[in-house]
């Protein structure tokens, strides 16, 4: 068919990339508006495939290699799609940061692969230099930090920060001699041992980089190293001179910055903030504004008490956060809210940005859970609605209401916006202690006249709640 | 400069913009399936691992290429998957709906 309509075979191998590529720019355009987002992430992957047969034309393997390729197909495709089915809706963040990673350590792997073959051959220049350095040095330090990401988020590690006296004069020669070793390789030498080195050093940078940023804020960072796994799939398309690698690469390395600026946006913190200032460590200067003494007495409360106040209230504000995900207490509190209405309460729920782990996380969860898309409220649309409410439901949330984000200019959080839970006239926390939220900041709200804390897991508390409301 | 090279620097400038361009606009509820969704579309490394792969002299330069082919296939059948499994849940709900 190609012959007919008198192309040749690289000809048609380059229109279909373009095709591919064009996929792929529909997908992220569908997957940025709510009605077409699902489609989007067909037209993308219809796009891959694309791609991918087009370059089986390509390659000329014998016929061991195919037999081991189909191998490491069928392993990649076994854990990836096992692992992508069987994850939790709450673990979708530690995921992504998986799956991340995966590919920038593909996109490095590669890039030497294709040094080796083409030092040997002497038939390389300065380009191909620069673009395997740059994708090894990206690619591994997305592998290395997103693993990272993913150990802080599955609380394999701790996600307070990790500091210590020096980091930056430790980071500071790390980042130092990748550049020197870059430079040795690019200008040089074309040692594979200095280039194996340089992947070593790109590696401990990836994992010191992501060290001192708090659990709080591993979505933003996430998105960035997204996007650097996408510049080094680009650089890798440089090396093997594949346009559908440069596009595919460069789309997601530039929508990806573009999308990691917008995500610290939305927490009202700049993207240098959330990487460099260690926010959730205990900080000194919190003590000034913000201590909360021993004497600060905490009012809790009995489920009966609370259900009562619950079903003789008009209007409740429910406030969804991480402890609720944890819990898998979404189909409790929907049973809840729908308790609650037939008893003729006004219900809502009032979903910070940042709710979850993730932007957009909360939402994903209480829609698994059947709750009515009309009673979601984000934070503008409700802010205003809390001085109507009698009650403010909190549920495994506490950074998104804490009043410190407003007063306390020494809060590592000052300048997020909040949901304004403390204008309702009583609010209800329900939490498992009185340990600081995920930013590790303490919550004065806790300590507010109007607050009935009721202690234990969300979903039991919840529960009982149920059971309560029954009950009045 | 080679005009190949030429070429390839205009695309990636060209897809740059692009890429900046076509999510300006997204709402914060999708910023998450949107990283996923993206984070899928750099599996495309896969034609670069089975290229290098089929391309290998010798026992490394073959095992490299082999364990990149593992790892682009995770990112792109995991990213397609989870980004879909997210999206599942903003189906349209009409009032309606059958409940279980």
């Amino acid at each position: 068919m190609l012959a007919t309509s008198g192309l040749t075979l690289d000809e048609g191998v380059s229109l279909l990339y373009l095709l591919a590529s064009v996929l792929f720019i529909l997908g992220l355009k569908q997957l940025s508006s709510p009605k077409g987002a699902r489609r989007g992430n067909t037209t993308a992957a219809i796009g891959m495939l694309i791609a991918i047969v087009t370059s089986l034309t390509e390659i000329h393997p014998s016929a061991g290699k195919i037999v081991l390729m189909i191998v490491a197909v069928i392993i990649g495709t076994l854990f990836g799609a096992v692992l992508a089915r069987r994850v939790k809706m709450t673990a979708m963040p530690q995921m992504v940061a998986a799956f991340n990673g995966v590919g920038g350590g593909a996109a490095a792997l590669v890039s030497i692969g294709e040094y080796t073959r083409l030092v040997s051959s002497s038939s390389h220049g300065v380009v191909l230099a620069i673009s395997v350095v740059f994708s090894v040095v990206v690619g591994s330090m997305s592998f290395a930090g997103s693993a990272i990401a993913f150990a802080k988020l599955q609380e394999m590690m701790t996600g307070i920060p990790i500091t210590y006296a020096g980091q930056q004069l430790v980071n500071g020669i790390v980042l130092a001699a990748i550049v020197v070793l870059s430079i040795v390789i690019i200008g040089f030498s074309s040692s594979i041992m200095i280039l194996t080195i340089l992947l070593i050093i790109s590696l401990v940078l990836g994992v010191a980089f992501v060290l001192p940023i708090g659990g709080a804020d591993m979505p933003v960072v996430i998105s960035l190293l997204n996007a650097f796994t996408g510049l080094a799939v680009a650089a890798s398309g440089f090396a093997l001179g594949n346009t559908v690698l440069i596009v595919g690469g460069t789309l997601v390395g530039a929508s990806g910055t573009l999308l990691t600026k917008m995500m610290s946006d939305a927490m009202g913190r700049s993207l240098s903030n959330v990487l460099f200032a260690a926010v959730g460590k205990v900080t000194e200067s919190a003590g000034a504004g913000g201590a909360i003494g021993q004497d600060q007495s905490v009012r809790s409360g009995t489920p009966d008490d609370i259900g009562v106040l619950l079903a003789y209230s008009q209007k409740v504000i429910i406030v969804p956060g991480y402890g609720l995900a944890v819990a898998q207490a979404q189909h409790v509190v929907r049973e809840l809210a729908d308790l609650l209405e037939a008893k003729g309460v006004d219900v809502k729920y009032a979903i910070h940005p940042v709710a979850g782990r993730m932007p957009g996380h909360m939402n994903v969860l209480l829609a698994e859970a059947d709750v009515k898309y009309d009673q979601l409220k984000e934070m503008d649309e409700i802010n205003d609605e809390f001085k109507l409410a009698d009650v403010a439901l909190i549920v495994g949330a506490n950074d998104v209401v804490n009043p410190a984000a407003k007063t306390d200019p020494g809060s590592p959080i000052y300048g997020m916006p909040i949901l304004n839970a403390e204008d309702a006239k009583n609010i209800v926390f329900l939490k498992r202690s009185m340990r600081p939220g995920f930013a590790g900041i303490d919550n004065q709200l806790m300590f507010d006249p109007k607050t009935i804390m009721l202690f234990g897991d969300a979903k039991d508390s919840l529960t009982k709640l149920v059971a309560a409301v029954k009950a009045s | 400069m080679s005009p190949e090279l030429v070429g390839y620097i205009t695309t990636f400038v060209l897809a740059a913009f692009v890429g900046i361009e076509v999510i300006s606009k997204v709402p914060t509820i999708l910023h998450t399936p949107l990283m996923s969704g993206s984070n899928a579309i750099h599996g495309i490394i896969f034609v670069g691992a089975l290229s290098v792969t089929s391309a290998s002299h010798g026992t490394v330069q073959l095992w490299l290429g082999l364990l990149a082919v593992v790892l682009a296939t995770i990112n792109v059948v995991g990213g397609f998957v989870v980004t879909d499994r997210m999206l599942e849940m903003f189906k349209p709900r009409r009032p309606a709906e059958e409940k279980r």
